[in-house]
């Protein structure tokens, strides 16, 4: 056990901003993060001149950094961060602005993660996305994420009894869920049917296992909760926060994250344990990773995922409500923002302010993150609990 | 089990002859240690110098210990299978033309995890597998990871085919077929299955022992090729250049002695007319229409054998104008190598210790059989390598050579002259 951490006190999360996804857009990510912001700070009854704090995320911003973005968007900051974690960037984003404004560094930071798509940027992506990656892992078929995804799912197929329908219950779920949500890149109904049917991708993976690379961003706000409250923005409460970085490098293959190891922690710091949330976002990019994700943050047992999600109903009215906004599955990865997606929609649930799908009563709402496949495995795993403002 | 090729049919002329992609070829530098091991058809891997731990992906350092001390090593190449894949969708057109592609995660038992590709006779995960080091078409390393105990017809697993340049129902060109070596490499490549071997000969008056039951065989075919003609060079290419998949330059031309021994430049001349110029003439006339058959489906043009000498990489005093002939013709096979990468036919330069022929008389064994230099010759066409050493003296001088340049110019240097 590491040293105490400090709670959050009074610092929140207000102002979930998302920017519509697309498929393709000729636009560069600064489009996108400029109009994530753009909406952010008009929610927040905001001019630009008042933020002080900015935090960035995205693939596809090169040449520049979050430093180039100040210029670019005309904004004079005492505090900035770049955080190119993927899929955990919005959990990471969120801890790293609500420490600077506890500590008095910032009196507010516009947390935003987008990317635009070409229709070539996925591969280029792809071909050069880590050194590892690079040199031994892109040259082997040129899957991308979906070759390391399948071996992931096989193996766990394979060794906990997982079964193809199970998976495929997380993604129909999530697809009703994502009709209700006005910015969802799928508009049509899932049946399992299709799901089960669907053509192969990399075996055992089919197509609507794998998410729909998209342009788009998402963006929230982290103040002081008298800040918020003399904006008259509501807000989510910040309870605990957890991240992890390669974490287990000793599993032949991944089959757990670093919520195992640090979700005592994460419970703990909350004062509430697995059964007192309400609502559950997962990083979603496949839905083995949701159930990776279902385990190790303890609301099953290692290889009981199956059997619990047998059990429950995962639609936002259902009896375990999970990505209630469609998850990336059926909203789209917008490169980036993925990792804010979770994030942003437990605000919403938990703030009442639902674009889509409302959870009834939600009030306490655990987000995950993951990200970064290196080489073999997700590198980045953390996680946040919020809570209703008041 | 892998399925045995069957003799392709007949290429139909109206359809368009696909044009060569390659999987991706970008690696970090620490990475073409791998490539360097796959050269020369070594599994290697680093090894920390200071706590020994085996690494990969290949890094700067050591992720037990953060040494920078990493060496690369043979390493044990067994493992187990912990999970496979079948892709049916890639984002690179090499993959997306040869979908579906099997890959496997291995569990070295030297310690790292490996992506691989998959052998289609390896068993399902959890398996025993042996991994290996091919260069791919993109003349990069890559892990193949083959069954434990060989199978039959492994050779014909249509994605090791892909990293391999296997001679079976291929089209091959022997540029001298006369030579002790020439004959040898015609008989091999036939007993190798290739489809046909075009026998260049370059004298039709001289008859050497052995060569009219060689030219009987069905499968070979004489040509006459003097590779001091261009005009010669460019009338064969003319005919048979577009269909050729392996092409053997065996052509040599061999006379003893330094600079001293000897006056004039004639016979130095001649060998780097046959030596070097001659393959020169020969990638001109030939290695453009390789070039664009790389992808030529199942028996594409796929490799380009160059026979050097050991003597190429130091000079041997008593053989000193045809050690400058080997190192110059080293260098423009180097060329050769860079000019058809982009089609994927590789280039494979062999650097054989003294053959057991006329002109080598005077060495002392070991020396190198022809019929077992033809042996390696084939050997490294079905494997991934690029760069053979054929023989114990091959052996002896690569290890002195990259152990310490200086000290075997000195050590040759020091040789009796005779």
């Amino acid at each position: 056990m590491s040293s105490t951490r400090a709670t959050y006190d009074d610092i929140v999360v207000a102002c979930p901003t998302t920017v519509p996804y697309v498929r393709y857009s000729i636009h560069g990510a600064h489009w996108f993060l400029a109009g994530a912001l753009a909406e952010l700070l008009h929610s927040a009854g905001l001019s630009k001149d008042r933020l002080d704090g900015l935090c960035v995320s995205s693939f596809t911003l090169a040449p520049d950094t979050a430093v180039g973005l100040t210029q670019h968007l005309g904004l004079t900051l005492r505090w900035l961060d770049h955080i190119p974690m993927g899929g955990a960037c919005g959990i990471v984003a969120l801890r790293r602005a609500a420490r600077a404004v506890q500590s008095g560094d910032a009196d507010a930071v516009a947390c935003v993660a987008g990317d635009t798509n070409h229709t070539h940027s996925f591969r280029l992506n792809l071909a050069t996305f880590s050194q590892f990656a690079r040199d031994a892992v892109y040259p082997y078929g040129s899957g991308g994420a979906n070759a390391s995804f399948a071996f992931l799912t096989a193996y766990y197929m394979r060794t906990y009894g997982v079964t193809r329908e199970d998976f495929g219950k997380i993604c129909v779920a999530q697809r009703a869920n994502a009709l209700q949500f006005p910015h969802a890149l799928m508009k049509k109904p899932l049946t399992l049917d299709a799901y089960l049917n669907a053509r192969v991708i990399a075996d055992p993976l089919r197509l609507f296992d794998c998410v729909m690379p998209c342009a788009g961003a998402d963006a929230f706000l982290v103040l002081r909760r008298g800040a918020a409250e003399t904006l008259g923005l509501p807000y989510a409460r910040i309870l605990a926060t957890i991240e992890r970085h390669n974490a287990f490098p000793d599993d032949p293959i991944q089959y757990r994250g670093g919520w195992a190891l640090d979700r005592d922690e994460l419970y703990a710091q909350a004062g509430v344990g697995p059964g007192d949330i309400d609502v559950l976002a997962t990083y979603d990019d496949y839905p083995v990773i949701s159930l990776m994700q279902i385990e190790d943050l303890g609301f099953c047992q290692k290889g009981d995922g199956a059997d619990f999600i047998r059990r429950a109903s995962l639609t936002a009215d259902g009896s375990f409500p999970l990505n209630t906004s469609g998850g990336q599955l059926s909203a789209g990865q917008a490169g980036a923002a993925g990792g804010f997606l979770g994030l942003v929609e437990i605000v919403r649930q938990v703030t009442g302010r639902s674009l889509g799908a409302k959870v009834p009563g939600a009030r306490l709402g655990l987000a995950s993150g993951f990200g970064m496949i290196n080489y073999d495995r997700g590198l980045c795993s953390g996680a946040a609990i919020l809570a209703a403002g008041s | 089990m892998t399925r045995p090729l069957v003799r392709p049919a007949r290429k139909n002329p109206i359809l368009r002859t696909r044009l060569p992609t390659l999987p991706p070829g970008l690696r970090s530098r620490v990475a073409l240690g791998l490539t360097a091991a796959a050269a020369r058809g070594r599994f290697e891997l680093q090894v920390c110098r200071d706590c020994a731990t085996v690494q990969y992906p290949p890094r700067e350092a050591c992720c037990a210990c953060l040494s920078r001390r990493l060496d690369w090593r043979i390493v044990d190449d067994g493992g187990e299978l912990v999970s496979e894949t079948t892709l049916r969708h890639s984002h690179e057109l090499f993959f997306r033309e040869r979908m579906p592609w099997r890959l496997g995660l291995v569990k070295l038992d030297c310690g790292p995890l490996a992506v691989a590709h998959l052998h289609g006779d390896c068993a399902p995960p959890p398996s025993r597998v042996r991994v290996r080091l091919h260069l791919d078409r993109a003349g990069q390393a890559a892990l193949v990871a083959l069954p434990d105990k060989d199978t039959l017809h492994m050779a014909d697993d249509r994605q090791l085919r892909e990293m391999t340049c296997d001679p079976k129902f291929r089209k091959v060109l022997v540029t001298d077929a006369k030579t002790p070596l020439g004959q040898a490499l015609v008989e091999a490549v036939v007993a190798a299955g290739a489809d046909l071997v075009w026998a260049g000969h370059a004298e039709p008056w001289k008859k050497p022992p052995g060569f009219e039951r060689l030219a009987s065989l069905a499968e070979v075919s004489l040509v006459p090729l003097d590779l001091t003609n261009s005009r010669a060079v460019t009338v064969l290419a003319g005919e048979i250049g577009g269909r050729v998949d392996i092409l053997i330059n065996t052509a040599d031309y061999h006379r003893n002695f330094g600079i001293a021994a000897r006056d004039g430049v004639e016979t130095a001349r001649a060998e780097m007319d046959i030596n070097y110029f001659g393959l020169l003439r020969l990638a001109q006339e030939f290695a453009p229409a390789m070039r664009a058959r790389g992808a030529d489906g199942q028996s594409s043009a796929v490799a380009w054998v160059n026979v050097l000498s050991i003597f190429a990489l130091s000079n041997f005093p008593p053989h000193g104008t045809y050690s400058a002939s080997k190192a110059a013709a080293l260098s423009l096979a180097q060329c050769l190598r860079a000019e058809l990468a982009p089609s994927g036919v590789r280039v494979i330069n062999v650097f054989p210790g003294p053959i057991d022929d006329d002109w080598n008389q005077t060495l002392p064994p070991p020396k190198i059989a022809p019929a077992r230099l033809a042996a390696d010759i084939i050997a490294a066409l079905r494997s991934g390598a690029e760069d053979v050493y054929p023989g114990d003296i091959a052996q002896d001088w690569l290890e002195r050579w990259r152990d310490n340049p200086k000290a075997l110019e000195r050590e040759l240097a020091a040789l009796p002259h005779q």
